[in-house]
């Protein structure tokens, strides 16, 4: 391999984790969601939207960073998920319907309303957040004056990529450290054994679809300064954040990680190597490939290699 | 004989039928704009094909799907290269849309019915971008975004369009009829209502939602290859749409009754009615997803059955409303 | 003669942990075997196994000297091996008759001579009065008898009851009894796991006993009732 070729190889893999960074925190709101309530959120992009319109206004007015927006749009985020949890999922969950899978129809339709209403008060207008740093970058040369080859680093996704990964250790922490967090995962595990336990499990799931809202809101703002905005925008992260969600193994939070970060790879590898517009399939092809041939996803290889099996 | 397994509902299908093939007499009616009523009706006869198809896979078999466009996307796209591929006329399409939707179907259930419940419905959404996705980008083969355009219309006139969706439609009520009081029917029924007692009871549940995929991808691209005849440009926007092709169809059958003989259509009655009603106030007409939205989440939360599967609940719900 | 079922040397794991550890037995034609055991002892896990829910980790399993472990339940189930389940799962929205019916297709490829057979199966089961009743609306005593009525529909030749008596008020129970006596003379094999003994020790011809996956003892209920280590394993923790 030439230097020019191993040069494009290595800067496709460093947008590919940047980006899968940014990825794994939209899978983990979907999956903590999932785990949780059993519950599949197909509004969980447009929720994202609605995080990336709030930073996109908070800029646009007040000229606030998008990184500090964040402050702001995930606890409106959290509050919005939560009440969508108790006013309309929870409604749905206590009627009988021939078909189980009315909740997952119900967050369809919230999310045509959300891009519908964002379409009314924005238009449909590609927007993006004009930082002052959206074009900064690190230079490999810059460091190692004699390098062959020369890499770069995007000074807004690599911000991006730190707030992510900041963020998931935070979470990391609140599910593993806190009574709350414990509850979660109780909850999560067991609904019946947490409801004996005395668990609110109730408030425990209007609090899990906040903070699963408030993680994806978060990912909007960090996603506003490297991306373009426009109302339909969430559609695909609804399904970049389900195939995350398979191909970590249902519900299980290390293996949205791994799985973002794999997504996010291949789909830079995609780019560079089929084309541009052949991206979203890349994303497609693993989420077949892992149904087909990895049907528990990430956390099934996890386990089987801790059981030695 | 007794009633089927499944709710059969009321109605004389002959009758409807009948009063059906009459709606061309429009025409006659001074004053009218006939053409723009027969563009309706053949809209909500295409609609409640759909209807019937993902209720077939959906509401009995109760594997739901969102990815029909996928198969409507497929049908129209079958008769849309026939014609720019082979110079055939598109209507070709709607014979050759039977094994080449078939054909598809077979490999999408072999991929997606290995998950249950929610899960495979999710996959079937992928099923649809994916395909989307491909038909934007093989610009050599499906025109991209550019689309198919059908520069020669059989027929002027609507009547004849009319006629054969109407044919279509009737077929596939009858098919559909007769298949859920079949053997094939009660497994159907009997894998949504518990997967693991079927799969006990001797019902080999992989075989049989396979058939019940592929059934309903057939009449689903039958009525895509209609589609393309009919409308004469297809694109790959609008064929593999995500909300006004899948997520429509689910709406169609959610509003007017999962599960029951007449919910479809009565379903595409109403939604193709509320989207030109939408469509012709001004200023709400940018507003139609969310109020289609707003429906959707009404019909789950008050009516799960639909119009026609809770049609006792709504007459109590009007005579309580009445007095007041 | 050959058993109608041989378990052999049958283990089944979870992750790490041992659900069935060797377990052998058989089921003789014509015979009632109970399984008996304490809670989690396994005795679901294998009609789980038997049944084809699960593939046993080692191990095989023959119905009629043919191997069905690594079968699917419906094919274990087309061999003529029924099963009901602990927990009922009616199909909820079917009628009684239906619920049978779709068993009954099995046989019966005609929807008339399914009906037929599946009203059939009702009157012996004493079902018929709640044919058109909607499952999901019936009491739990006839959602258990259903369970009953839909395997059997299937015209096996080996059924494996789960529970079917637990939970019954007294009447019930003294009909079901009736019932899978009724169901053994037409000629029908049973396996039924029980927690009443006396319905177990009245019923069985031979109890198979088990204790944390393992087999603990096999014999007649009168050598099983006086096996001191299933009076110390089992029946030692008080009869219910």
């Amino acid at each position: 391999m030439n230097p020019a070729k191993i040069e494009v190889l290595l800067q496709t893999l460093i947008s590919g984790l940047l980006l899968g960074g940014l990825y794994a925190l939209i899978g983990l709101g979907m999956t903590i969601i999932m785990g949780v309530m059993k519950i599949i959120n197909l509004a969980h992009g447009e929720l994202m939207m609605v995080g990336m319109y709030i930073a996109y206004v908070l800029f646009a007015w007040l000229h606030l960073d998008p990184y500090l927006s964040i402050l702001v749009a995930a606890p409106l985020l959290f509050l919005l998920g939560a009440i969508i949890q108790k006013y309309l999922v929870n409604p749905v969950l206590k009627v009988d319907a021939i078909l189980p899978e009315n909740q997952v129809i119900l967050t369809v339709g919230i999310g045509m309303v959300l891009a519908n209403l964002a379409t009314m008060i924005f238009k449909s207008d590609y927007r993006t957040a004009p930082v002052d740093y959206a074009t900064k970058a690190w230079y490999l040369s810059d460091i190692w004056k004699g390098s062959p080859i020369e890499l770069s680093l995007s000074y807004p996704w690599s911000v991006s990529f730190l707030f992510a990964v900041v963020i998931t250790a935070g979470l990391w922490f609140f599910l593993s450290r806190t009574d709350m967090g414990k509850s979660i995962r109780a909850t999560a595990q067991d609904k019946d054994a947490a409801l004996l336990m005395g668990v609110n499990v109730e408030r425990m799931r209007m609090f899990t679809f906040g903070l699963g809202s408030a993680l994806v809101g978060a990912a909007g703002c960090l996603f506003l300064p490297i991306y373009y905005l426009y109302p339909d925008v969430g559609g695909q992260f609804t399904l970049t954040g389900f195939v995350i969600t398979i191909l970590g193994g249902l519900g299980s939070t290390f293996g949205a990680i791994i799985g973002g970060l794999v997504l996010g790879v291949f789909e830079s590898l995609t780019a560079t190597y089929v084309g541009m517009g052949w991206a979203p399939v890349g994303r497609f092809v693993v989420f077949v490939l892992v149904l087909v041939f990895v049907p528990g996803g990430v956390a099934s290889l996890l386990r089987r290699r801790r059981f030695g099996k | 004989m007794r009633a089927p397994v499944a709710n059969p509902g009321r109605g004389r299908p002959l009758a409807v039928l009948a009063a059906l093939a009459a709606l061309p007499l429009i025409a006659l009616v001074p004053g009218v704009n006939a053409n723009y009523w027969m563009h309706n009706f053949i809209l909500v006869v295409m609609w409640s094909i759909i209807g019937m198809s993902w209720n077939l896979l959906s509401g009995y078999c109760g594997q739901v799907s969102f990815g029909h466009a996928a198969f409507f996307g497929i049908g129209a796209y079958t008769a849309g290269l026939l014609y720019a591929k082979l110079g055939l006329s598109a209507w070709w399409g709607m014979l050759a849309s039977v094994p080449v939707v078939g054909a598809a179907a077979l490999l999408v259930g072999f991929i997606c019915l290995r998950l249950r419940g929610p899960f495979f419905a999710l996959s079937t959404i992928a099923i649809g971008v994916i395909l989307r996705i491909v038909a934007e980008n093989l610009v050599g083969f499906t025109g991209g975004d550019q689309g198919i355009m059908i520069r020669e219309r059989t027929w002027v006139e609507k009547t004849w369009y009319f006629y054969i969706i109407l044919a279509v439609a009737a077929a596939t009520f009858w098919f559909v009829d007769r298949l859920v009081a079949s053997r094939l029917g009660y497994y159907f029924v009997a894998i949504r209502e518990d997967q693991d007692a079927a799969e006990s009871l001797g019902i080999d549940t992989t075989r049989y939602k396979t058939i019940a995929l592929v059934l309903s991808a057939v009449i689903c691209g039958l009525a895509g290859a209609f589609y393309t005849s009919y409308m004469g440009y297809i694109d790959p926007k609008v064929v593999f749409a995500l909300h006004d092709v899948s997520v429509m169809a689910i709406m169609v059958v959610m509003v007017g009754g999962v599960a029951t003989r007449w919910g479809p259509a009565i379903g595409a009655v109403i939604m193709i009615l509320l989207a030109e009603i939408i469509r012709t106030i001004p200023k709400v007409g940018t507003a139609h997803h969310t109020l289609f939205g707003v429906l959707l989440i009404v019909v789950i939360i008050f009516l799960p059955n639909g119009v026609v599967g809770d049609a006792g609940a709504l007459r109590r719900l009007l005579r309580i409303r009445r007095p007041s | 003669m050959s058993a109608l079922l041989e378990v052999k040397g049958v283990s089944r794991f979870f992750g790490g942990l041992a659900a069935l550890t060797d377990v052998d037995f058989h089921v003789d034609k014509g015979e009632v075997l109970g399984l008996i055991g304490p809670n989690g002892a396994g005795k679901t896990t294998m009609f789980n196994v038997v049944n084809g829910f699960y593939a046993p980790s080692r191990g095989e399993i023959r119905f009629k000297g043919e191997r069905i472990s690594g079968l699917k339940p419906h094919q274990v189930c087309g061999r003529g091996l029924a099963r009901t389940f602990q927990v009922v799962k009616p199909l909820q929205r079917m009628t009684t008759l239906d619920n049978v019916v779709c068993s009954a297709f099995l046989r019966h490829p005609g929807r008339a001579e399914a009906v037929a057979h599946a009203e059939e199966i009702l009157r012996f089961t004493n079902l018929w009065d709640v044919r058109d009743t909607v499952s999901k609306r019936l009491p739990l005593g006839l959602r258990k008898r259903l369970e009953i009525a839909r395997a059997l529909a299937t015209n096996p030749d080996l059924l494996l009851l789960d529970e079917a008596c637990a939970g019954l008020n007294p009447s019930e129970l003294e009909e079901s009894i009736g019932i899978i006596r009724r169901i053994k003379e037409r000629g029908t094999t049973i396996m039924i796991i029980e927690h009443h003994m006396k319905v177990i020790m009245s019923i069985s011809d031979r109890i198979v006993v088990l204790t944390y996956g393992q087999k603990l003892a096999e014999g007649s209920p009168a050598q099983i009732s006086a096996n001191p280590e299933v009076i110390k394993a089992y029946l030692g923790e008080g009869d219910d």
